[in-house]
């Protein structure tokens, strides 16, 4: 969620709420942002909260006095992320985090669809690298290669043209039909629906597969030929 | 001109990416060009050991950083060459005592009067990685013929396209040849294939490599080291010459070659 107003900006992240100040007048600011509070209680109470203070110089008296004001409303600050290398260090002083590690954008990506249901795709022109996680609610197709510790988790098929050698996940919310092509299949493991299977070795001549479950409930994969 | 910023990093530790910022430092303010070295492994440095200046250091980058001492009063000069400089990381702070802000400042202020700026990044992709990479104007990524260390390459050139860094160069560190032959390693075209980033140098396998370190005289100031031979390439490169690769299968012919070209330089 987001909520705007002139000075303060407040948004969701994933273990709590990140409060974006500006470089306007502190005091004016810290009144704002309290009242702000002080509107909606139950919103903020119990929240883990971090604090954007853009390059507003403080220092510890500014920063205990604002930890205790919001401690009183039952609420945790934890981060105080700062341009000024002063403010920085009073964080640092008072033990709180300087940085709060936002989700890279590469990094996880949970794309959302609404009501369009599994004939959604959603197409890769790159390759996914080490450390990079796709989650989609529909079809996934790569353009690049899946490199290995790259995750793919796809509640439809995943179609990947280039080599696959990460992890990928087709009929994640249980679809038995979803079915994972790749022009080379060497997975470090591979999971449609509930079955997965261990590793593929690398083939010397790798020839397009297509992985599926079979008529046994098995995960297996077949080359594909024309015709 | 001002100075070119590079930053060498790997994800993994231990693959080698102190002893290519010494040697290529080395390699570069040799073939005369202006370098200041910045240790970017605050509490684990290292960087002044390699290059053997471990006894002069008397400001390190924290003392410029929080204003103790001028920039100028951090930078140790190098033992043989004139023109190449060290900025030693503070050992008893740790990697947030910098931010990737001061980084930027500091970096802003070296620029004008170098050719090069080789930042060392410590191991890892958290604080310490982003502080070195936070000026670069350009990433070498190193890695070793081995998987897991290709991995953590992996990973790190995906944070480094995340970030808009440009285009990372590889340089794959400690290839041995013998065992590449015999299957028994990952070879170079292995990794660059995975990989699939610019290749800017193979570094061979060496000891001297140890030696060297251990003497806080890196090889790159050895003219007979195949090593040493692969990082002066590697410098050349970098100052925007068109290097052949060494041709590191045939032991004979080719490398002999090559060191007489080197020896009649």
């Amino acid at each position: 969620m987001t909520e705007t107003n002139s000075l303060i900006q407040i948004k969701g992240l994933r273990d709590g709420l990140l409060v974006s100040l500006d470089d306007a007048s502190w005091d004016e600011q810290r009144t704002a942002f309290l009242a702000q509070v002080d509107a909606r209680p139950d919103f903020f109470k119990g929240a883990r909260l971090a604090l954007d203070v853009a390059s507003q110089v403080l220092h510890v008296n500014d920063l205990v006095d604002l930890r205790d004001q919001l401690s009183e409303r039952g609420i945790s600050l934890w981060a105080v992320v700062s341009e000024s290398p002063t403010t920085e260090n009073t964080a640092q002083l008072l033990g709180l985090a300087t940085r709060i590690s936002k989700p890279r954008p590469e990094e996880t990506r949970q794309f959302s669809v609404r009501d369009l249901g599994d004939e959604t795709a959603l197409f890769l022109d790159r390759t996914l690298r080490s450390g990079t996680r796709i989650e989609f609610p529909g079809h996934v197709v790569v353009f690049g290669d899946v490199n290995p510790g790259a995750e793919i988790v796809a509640e439809g098929n995943v179609i990947i043209w280039g080599r696959l050698r990460g992890m990928v996940h087709a009929g994640s919310k249980g679809n038995k039909n979803a079915q994972i092509c790749a022009l080379d299949l060497s997975p470090t493991q591979l999971r449609i629906a509930d079955e997965i299977s261990a590793a593929l070795d690398p083939q010397e001549n790798p020839r397009p597969e297509i992985a599926r479950i079979n008529e046994n409930g098995k995960l297996q994969a077949e080359f594909w030929s024309p015709g | 001109m001002p100075a070119q910023v590079i930053t060498v990093t790997s994800g993994k530790g231990g693959v080698g990416k102190t002893t290519a910022v010494a040697n290529l430092a080395v390699a570069l303010a040799s073939n005369g060009s202006k370098v200041v070295c910045i240790d970017g492994d605050i509490g684990l440095r290292n960087l002044d050991v390699i290059l053997g200046l471990e006894n002069r250091i008397v400001y390190d980058i924290v003392d410029v950083i929080e204003g103790r001492c001028r920039l100028k009063q951090a930078m140790i000069r190098d033992k043989k060459l004139p023109e190449l400089y060290l900025i030693p990381a503070a050992q008893t702070r740790d990697k947030n005592a910098v931010s990737p802000s001061d980084m930027n400042r500091l970096i802003k202020e070296l620029r004008p009067d170098c050719d090069f700026v080789l930042i060392d990044s410590p191991a890892g992709i958290e604080r310490g990685f982003r502080n070195a990479i936070a000026a670069a104007d350009r990433v070498l990524v190193v890695t070793n013929p081995e998987v897991s260390a290709v991995r953590d390459a992996d990973r790190v050139i995906g944070i480094l396209e995340a970030e808009e860094k440009g285009p990372a160069a590889l340089i794959i560190n400690r290839l041995n040849p013998t065992l590449v032959k015999n299957h028994n390693m990952l070879s170079a075209d292995d990794v660059l294939d995975l990989l699939a980033v610019e290749l800017i140098g193979i570094v061979p396998e060496d000891e001297n490599v140890i030696v060297g370190s251990n003497r806080g005289a890196p090889v790159a100031h050895d003219p007979k080291s195949k090593a040493g031979q692969a990082f002066r390439n590697i410098a050349r490169r970098l100052q925007g010459e068109k290097v052949p690769f060494l041709d590191l299968d045939s032991q004979g012919s080719l490398w002999e070659r090559l060191q007489r070209l080197a020896g009649r330089k």
